[in-house]
């Protein structure tokens, strides 16, 4: 159990650093425009990285196609047809659970 | 641990955002200051989906840890996805080293992102680190302007839905986890990567982003089977850089 506390701690002091790093940094100062034309496009590369870690990515570093992806599939559809967010979200799940079921 | 303002400062000046002094017909242009209530509002339609990753991480985590531990983890550590590694691997009996290396590299793309929301913080070098706190996936993404620069009250704003679902979500599956059954038959765990294609879908404006996204997404499949967890995603920004190609 100390364990888990500890883990607890050693996590939150961590990612605490991590968000302070940034903004410690730079303080008040602009980027310079090339920088600024980066960060512009650090939010496309890292969500999409995200889905598709999350959608492919295994335990143990392996990569597999499985019912999730059929889901984040759904998901995307929903998305194209401008569906609410709430309606995407449970496309998402009940298009999983079904390809899991089958 | 994260001091999220629960209220607009009192200087900032009180303008309904459908206030008849726009002229008629015209957006409101990126650069009109924005309230903390506008961020809230940005964030609401992303609280389904955390409310959801919440309760598939409180099931996931009361074997583990206990329910009160689960919710102290969602409050302090507050970062879903390292949240996931960390326990992932608790659970399945490995060391406290690697479960928390493991949370803590998932989380090292706050570095980065960090930079980019830096200018937009305000005061000095305490109070923007505790302002860059309030930074998670979603409030960070919303508060993109798309031109390089971010909106402080847009990301401070929009955590805040983010926490109370991301809280209350935890709880709720810590607590009532029995009743819920098994979060995979229920496919929930592809609401996580539904919820960042939610994100990232706004954030597609143009081509140029379109190329950004997907070579951030080949390198990070490339990466998947060589390096540990965390670095695939890290490593994308470096797509990022083809922002240089344009601005030249």
């Amino acid at each position: 159990m100390t364990t888990i506390w500890i883990a607890i701690a050693l996590l939150t002091i961590g990612t605490v650093a991590i968000k302070s790093v940034g903004p410690i940094a730079l303080g008040g100062r602009d980027l310079p425009p090339q920088a600024s034309a980066v960060v512009a496009r650090l939010a496309p590369s890292l969500l999409a990285a995200l889905v598709v870690v999350d959608t492919f990515g295994g335990t143990d570093r392996t990569l597999s196609v499985d019912a999730t992806a059929v889901g984040v599939l759904a998901a995307a559809a929903a998305l194209l047809a401008r569906l609410p967010m709430a309606a995407v979200v449970v496309i998402a799940a009940v298009a999983t659970a079904a390809a899991r079921g089958l | 641990m994260n001091l999220l303002p629960v209220s607009p400062a009192p200087d900032t000046p009180v303008v309904p955002a459908d206030a008849p002094s726009q002229p008629p017909g015209r957006a409101p242009g990126p650069r009109e200051p924005r309230r903390l209530i506008d961020g809230v509002r940005a964030g609401l339609p992303f609280t389904l989906p955390t409310l959801a990753i919440g309760m598939s991480f409180g099931v996931l985590a009361e074997p583990v840890m206990g329910a009160w531990a689960a919710i102290a983890m969602s409050i302090l550590v507050f970062g879903g996805a390292a949240q996931f590694a960390s326990v992932s691997i608790l659970a399945v009996g490995g060391s406290l080293v690697s479960a928390v290396s493991a949370g803590l590299l998932i989380n090292t793309r706050f570095l980065p992102m960090g930079l980019a929301v830096a200018p937009t913080l305000k005061g000095g070098p305490l109070r923007r680190a505790v302002e860059g706190q309030t930074m998670v996936d979603a409030s960070w993404a919303l508060a993109n302007r798309g031109d390089g620069t971010f909106d402080r009250e847009i990301m401070m704003g929009a955590t805040i839905p983010q926490a109370s679902a991301w809280w209350i979500g935890t709880a709720v599956g810590a607590l009532g986890g029995a009743l819920l059954g098994d979060p995979e038959a229920l496919g929930l765990d592809a609401i996580f990567p539904a919820f960042y294609l939610a994100l990232l879908a706004e954030e597609l404006s143009d081509r140029s982003m379109l190329s950004c996204a997907a070579l951030g997404a080949a390198i990070a499949l490339v990466l998947v089977p060589f390096t540990p967890p965390g670095i695939p995603v890290v490593a994308a920004s470096a797509a990022a850089l083809l922002g240089l190609r344009r601005s030249r």
